[in-house]
């Protein structure tokens, strides 16, 4: 049996389980259906040519969890941003674990998609929301059926929400292999401001995949804040697709820190639905042994007076791969674009290699649109330059790859945050140098 | 000294071991010591510094975080604690003073966005920091002012001493106002051609290179 043909024959299975009168229901038929008739992407598609996901496709992955294993906070303490004071969603094996969350329902609702499936409070947004960004490719829509848990996040009109809220998704090893599709759902209302950092870890070398869908709905002049860490064990893959629904006048910012996991997909999608909106999307990605990460990404102005940003460092050592895959769609009536995309590269060894494809869809006249993409060594000027100094050229070499994240780090807004990941950084190019970006 | 093309900013590399270039032949002694076979970083170890020509920009790391990295990374080679932060500061704005650098220039990015000037000044400012036994000054003076020209030949002037040595790479005689040499060395095609005192750079100022070349014909 493939797993394709194990996911369909469960799928029924799921429905049983739930017992209830799911508002979803059509949604998830629907979205089965879709499934069954695409399958999982293939080299043959275009957007997956340079990503294979074939061997992810073998293990006998336990699809739903039934047992239920403790997780001590010690144990997981350093993967929260304790530091801070921040509201927590946490699953554990796809089930949610309160003892380790921090939600809440005062003023805000930071808490599960399972209670707001099911209680008739939540019905509006559910009904006005869910899967309306997500897109109907075979992973989205193989997610969508099978959606029961992840986060659910509700800010009204005009709130700020003074506390990073973190969602996190460990995998405890209880089963040899473990297939996970958390789905968060995030709306936040007209001038409203949330911060998010978003986390999936495996305590085990025990097999994770996890297929991930969030949808963001950013209402006119909010603005969202939000992080991705990855930096998972190298028996952990992960195939993420975020869909950000913007309004007049908001404000999205994403950045996805990549040092982590076997193979990692990152389809991160900003639909700019109204002017002046501004979309920002980076990523500093440092891998090496054959790890593998293939970020792709679309930015689509529908209307005119917006702005966008994209700027995305590799570095890759050994014999790791990445491919970057950067879309910019303006439409015609999206006049006075000002669009901006970067992808910088630095092959650290022979070995490494990385596939970078700018695609420009531009169809307004009036419009500015930059692109650069770079794929080269170490400036040799710049290391003799360190080294006449007196820096060692491992040193050197350090400080031009901590130069080269700095970029990205600089528009971090959370000062915990951006320590712990220079912290990361520091740890992933093996060499500390007494001082933080 | 030197007509273009003589060979003086590769002299300067080779000393500093800039490993673009093969040393086929001969020795550098460096108070009695071979350093031909040495890095860049051992080289500055033993207290060699190069102002280049042309400085390098290093977007991302700050002129306060490289100078604190370069004087902690020799520290530590010549097996010394690093440098207290309070004393590194005071270090870092004594010099800054010195050349008229202001503080805001500190957090700037290495050399990004400076304009000749700046960077030159940068330059001397990292050669007071380290405190060289030797420094070798690869055409400081071009794109200087002359303001600014006073303010670095100031700061190389206070670091001469018995046991310091600079070797001064110009074009022009302008800067050797202020840095008055000792000894003036002339090459021509990689040669070291004629050797004198002060007074030579003054003759080369008024008659030019192409005089030397019809003497030593």
């Amino acid at each position: 049996m493939t797993f394709k043909d194990k996911l369909l024959s469960s799928y029924i299975a799921l429905e049983d389980y739930l017992e209830y009168d799911s508002p979803i229901h059509d949604v998830r038929n629907k979205a089965i259906k879709i499934f069954e008739e695409k399958g999982f992407p293939t080299r043959r598609d275009e957007a997956w040519k340079y990503t294979s996901i074939n061997a992810l496709l073998k293990p006998d992955y336990a699809i739903f969890s039934n047992k239920e294993k403790n997780v001590k906070l010690e144990d997981v303490r350093k993967y929260f941003l304790h530091e801070i004071d921040t509201y927590k969603i946490v699953f554990v094996d796809g089930v949610y674990n309160a003892f380790l969350s921090e939600t809440t329902h005062d003023s805000v609702d930071v808490c599960l998609l399972s209670s707001a499936l099911v209680k008739s409070q939540y019905q509006p947004v559910i009904e006005a929301y869910f899967n309306k960004v997500a897109k109907s490719d075979g992973l989205t829509a193989l997610n969508t059926a099978f959606t029961r848990e992840g986060a659910y996040i509700h800010i009204p009109a005009h709130k700020e929400v003074r506390k990073p809220i973190e969602i996190i998704n460990f995998s405890t090893g209880n089963e040899a292999a473990i297939f996970l599709q958390p789905r968060n759902l995030i709306v936040v209302g007209e001038n409203a401001h949330v911060q998010i950092i978003e986390r999936h870890q495996s305590l085990t070398d025990n097999k994770t995949l996890t297929n991930a869908v969030t949808e963001v709905f950013t209402g006119k002049r909010a603005n969202v804040d939000y992080y991705k860490i990855q930096n998972d064990r190298l028996t952990a893959s992960l195939i993420d697709h975020t869909y950000i629904s913007q309004e007049q006048g908001s404000n999205c910012q994403v950045h996805t820190f990549s040092f982590g996991g076997n193979i990692v997909r990152n389809n991160l999608n900003f639909y700019q639905n109204g002017e002046r909106c501004e979309s920002t999307m980076k990523g500093v990605t440092i891998l090496g042994d054959r790890q593998h990460i293939d970020h792709d990404t679309l930015v689509h102005h529908t209307a005119p007076n917006c702005e966008s940003h994209q700027d995305y460092k590799g570095l890759y050592g050994g014999r790791s791969t990445g491919v970057f895959n950067g879309k910019i769609v303006v439409d015609k009536i999206a006049q006075k674009i000002d669009a901006f995309q970067q992808n910088n590269n630095i092959l650290i060894d022979d070995g490494a290699s990385i596939n970078s494809k700018p695609q420009l869809e531009i169809f307004a006249d009036d419009v500015r649109c930059t692109h650069g993409c770079t794929i080269g060594q170490f400036d040799e000027e710049a290391l003799f330059y360190l080294r006449s100094r007196g820096i060692g050229l491992k040193e050197a070499e350090a400080l031009l790859m901590y130069a080269f994240a700095n970029t990205v780090l600089e528009s971090v807004r959370i000062p915990e945050l951006k320590k712990r990941v220079n912290k990361l950084i520091a740890n992933k190019i093996g060499v500390s140098l007494g001082f933080e970006l | 000294m030197g007509p273009n093309g003589s060979g003086k900013s590769t002299l300067a590399s080779v000393i500093a071991g800039k490993e673009d270039y093969d040393v086929t032949e001969g020795e550098i002694l460096f108070k009695d010591e071979d350093i031909s076979e040495l890095d860049p970083e051992e080289r500055a170890y033993k207290g060699i510094f190069l102002s280049f020509q042309y400085p390098v920009e290093i977007p991302g790391v700050t002129v306060t975080n490289f100078i604190r990295t370069a004087i902690n990374e020799t520290r530590k080679a010549q097996k010394l604690e690093p440098m207290p932060g309070a004393e590194m500061l005071k270090k870092i704005r004594e010099k800054a003073d010195l050349l008229g650098i202001d503080r805001r220039f500190l957090s700037r990015s290495l050399n990004e966005g400076f304009s000749g000037g700046e960077k030159k000044r940068n330059e001397i400012f990292q050669m007071a920091m380290m405190d060289p036994t030797l420094a070798i000054l690869d055409e400081t003076d071009s794109g200087l002012d002359i303001d600014s020209l006073k303010v670095v030949a100031d700061g190389v002037n206070a670091l001469r001493s018995e046991d310091k040595s600079i070797v001064v790479i110009t074009h022009y005689q302008r800067l050797l106002e202020y840095i008055v040499p000792d000894f003036v060395h002339v090459i021509m095609d990689g040669k070291i051609v004629k050797s004198g005192g002060k007074e030579l750079a003054l003759e080369l100022d008024s008659k030019g290179y192409d005089w030397l070349k019809e003497e030593l014909v």
